[in-house]
């Protein structure tokens, strides 16, 4: 089975919902013959929203203004969107929405809030509390947001949920200029993701935001990796691009009959182990849930 | 001294700034772009850059001597000017500056210096009322790490494409967008006052300050770190300090907070807030 992918990296206006629902909605018309548009990070807010956070909140339902249509275009394209939600508590995510036949098929809520350096994330936004693969028409996928995959966990318990196709979406300030070619952040998302895609003998298919938001530059730099490791598709940097990544899903039964790791991993091994540790209190982490 | 790279991609480092020139000038719904050329390496850059960007039509160049700047800032800014192919336009800042000059008697040069900077400021900012633009800064990394500009002066700016290139970096950038190595390779100079040199005033070179800060700043090394790096002891300190006492040349005035919701504190909103 094959799965053409449409990895869109667009600028957005910060905090300004109707024009970058405008924008996704032009690309959706644009991505003729693609299966699913994966669009990145905050797609439909921009990134730094700051005070912004509270108002510009969607809730993933046919009966909102900004979903509504998005739905509707997901009658003939599976879509994934990010945006800011907001739960019946009030609290605030940075959310991502895979759309499908009108449906709201899985939302998957940033697990890991970067709030360090340039980043302040966990100021506006509440955590998200669960890393969960889901059932998609074109197989079991995972979702995750930016530095949810600067972790090792989230991508291995999604490998473990049955995920075989793993999306990432980010908005990933440039930094880190020296000689080489590309930047630091850049070289440091694509070698991660490469390493995932092998480690985990999967697809991982990575999209990214383009543009600037006061002197934050976003380098775009689409990419997808077959369970080999290898690069399928590669978008520009610094640009708005779509890119088409055509996925050969029967690769997965080749890859792990030679390399079969999925199989051999020890999971009851790991979580004796993973016990020990914390009952230890050996990690260095903050312990956080 | 252990080897510290500055080296730049030079065409990711343009393709980033333009980028960010263009989109800072036309979100803000304006095309055009106006600076201050003084015939030093800095503003060179910020010229080519934003000449680049938003295309040469759309910025303007300004000469402003003072009656004692040397004849080679003109030429070198004029340099800039052709080369480019941006409008242009000299302003004799000499009748703003002297009769303020001949109500404050007793200013020494420093005070001078400042007002003639800030008299500059003014200029690029009627000029850009004048052409509906934005004003593009010049000032680099290394300056503004050592506060080594006057505060509503040279620092003053809608935007800066150069702020976080130190100034050996920004030669390198200034040599792949082709500033003429003439301009590139002349002693830095504020040229403020006759004789005035930036590394004289400062007390050690760029060469020597941008390794020991890119250190300090980038790779966050100690001070201890840097001694054990291959650097003075007294030059780390002075260094150190000089990056402290003048951080407040970095930042907007201080807000006492009074109320639940204060500006700088806890209304937070980008500057391309809706844009």
């Amino acid at each position: 089975m094959k799965l053409n992918l449409a990895l869109v990296q667009i600028d957005t206006r910060l905090g300004v919902l109707n024009t970058n629902l405008e924008k996704h909605l032009d690309y959706i018309q644009q991505a003729k013959g693609a299966d699913l548009i994966v669009f990145p990070e905050l797609s439909l807010t921009g990134y730094v929203l700051q005070d912004l956070v509270p108002t510009v909140v969607a809730r993933p339902n046919g009966d909102d203004p900004t979903f509504k249509p998005l739905l509707q275009a997901s009658k003939k394209v599976d879509l994934i969107v990010g945006f800011t939600e907001e739960d019946a508590r009030h609290r605030f995510f940075n959310s991502a929405a895979y759309l499908s036949k009108g449906e709201v098929v899985y939302v998957h809520r940033k697990v890991y809030l970067p709030t360090y350096g340039m980043f302040d994330e966990g100021r506006f936004w509440a955590w998200g509390d669960s890393i969960r693969a889901f059932d998609t028409r074109f197989g079991r996928v995972g979702l995750l947001i930016c530095e949810d995959f600067w972790h090792a966990s989230p991508p291995y318990l999604l490998w473990l949920d049955g995920a075989e196709i793993f999306y990432m979406i980010s908005a990933s300030p440039g930094r880190g200029i020296s000689g080489d070619t590309a930047l630091e952040s850049a070289r440091w998302v694509e070698h991660v993701n490469q390493a995932y895609a092998s480690l985990f003998t999967s697809f991982v298919a990575q999209t990214n935001r383009v543009g600037f938001e006061d002197g934050l530059n976003f380098w775009g730099g689409a990419t997808a990796y077959d369970p080999n490791g290898e690069e399928i598709a590669k978008g520009p940097y610094h640009e708005e691009a779509l890119t088409l990544a055509e996925l050969d899903l029967n690769e997965l039964h080749r890859t792990r009959t030679r390399l079969p790791v999925l199989r051999d991993e020890r999971t009851a091994l790991v979580e004796r182990e993973l016990a020990r540790i914390l009952r230890e209190g050996r990690t260095g982490s903050n312990g956080r849930d | 001294m252990a080897e510290i790279d500055l080296t730049i991609n030079t065409d990711l480092a343009r393709r980033i700034l333009t980028g960010f020139i263009r989109r800072e000038v036309t979100r803000v719904g304006l095309k055009k772009a106006v600076l201050g050329v003084s015939g030093g390496v800095d503003s060179a850059l910020s010229c080519y850059l934003a000449a680049q960007a938003l295309g040469p039509e759309n910025v303007l160049a300004l000469r402003l001597p003072y009656k004692t700047s040397s004849p080679d800032s003109l030429t070198h800014a004029q340099l800039v000017i052709d080369a480019t192919g941006v409008q242009s336009k000299t302003i004799d800042i000499t009748p703003m500056v002297d009769p303020f000059f001949a109500a404050i008697p007793d200013m020494d040069k420093v005070r001078r210096g400042n007002v003639m900077a800030r008299a500059r400021m003014i200029t690029w900012y009627d000029q850009s009322a004048a052409v509906n633009g934005l004003v593009i800064g010049t000032s680099n990394k290394s300056e503004i790490l050592l506060g080594y500009t006057t505060l509503y002066g040279d620092s003053a700016a809608a935007i800066n494409p150069n702020g976080d290139l130190y100034k050996t970096q920004l030669r390198q950038l200034a040599r792949a967008v082709g500033v003429p190595k003439v301009i590139v390779d002349k002693t830095p100079s504020a040229d403020l006052w006759v004789g005035q040199t930036s590394e004289g005033e400062l007390g050690f070179t760029y060469e020597e300050v941008d390794k020991l800060l890119y250190l300090l700043v980038d790779r966050r090394y100690s001070a201890k770190e840097c001694v054990e790096a291959g650097f003075k002891q007294d030059f780390v300190d002075a260094v150190i300090e000089r990056v402290r006492r003048y951080h407040f040349k970095r930042m907007p005035p201080l807000i006492a907070k009074l109320s639940n919701r204060t500006v700088s504190y806890d209304f937070l909103y980008l500057r391309d807030w809706g844009t």
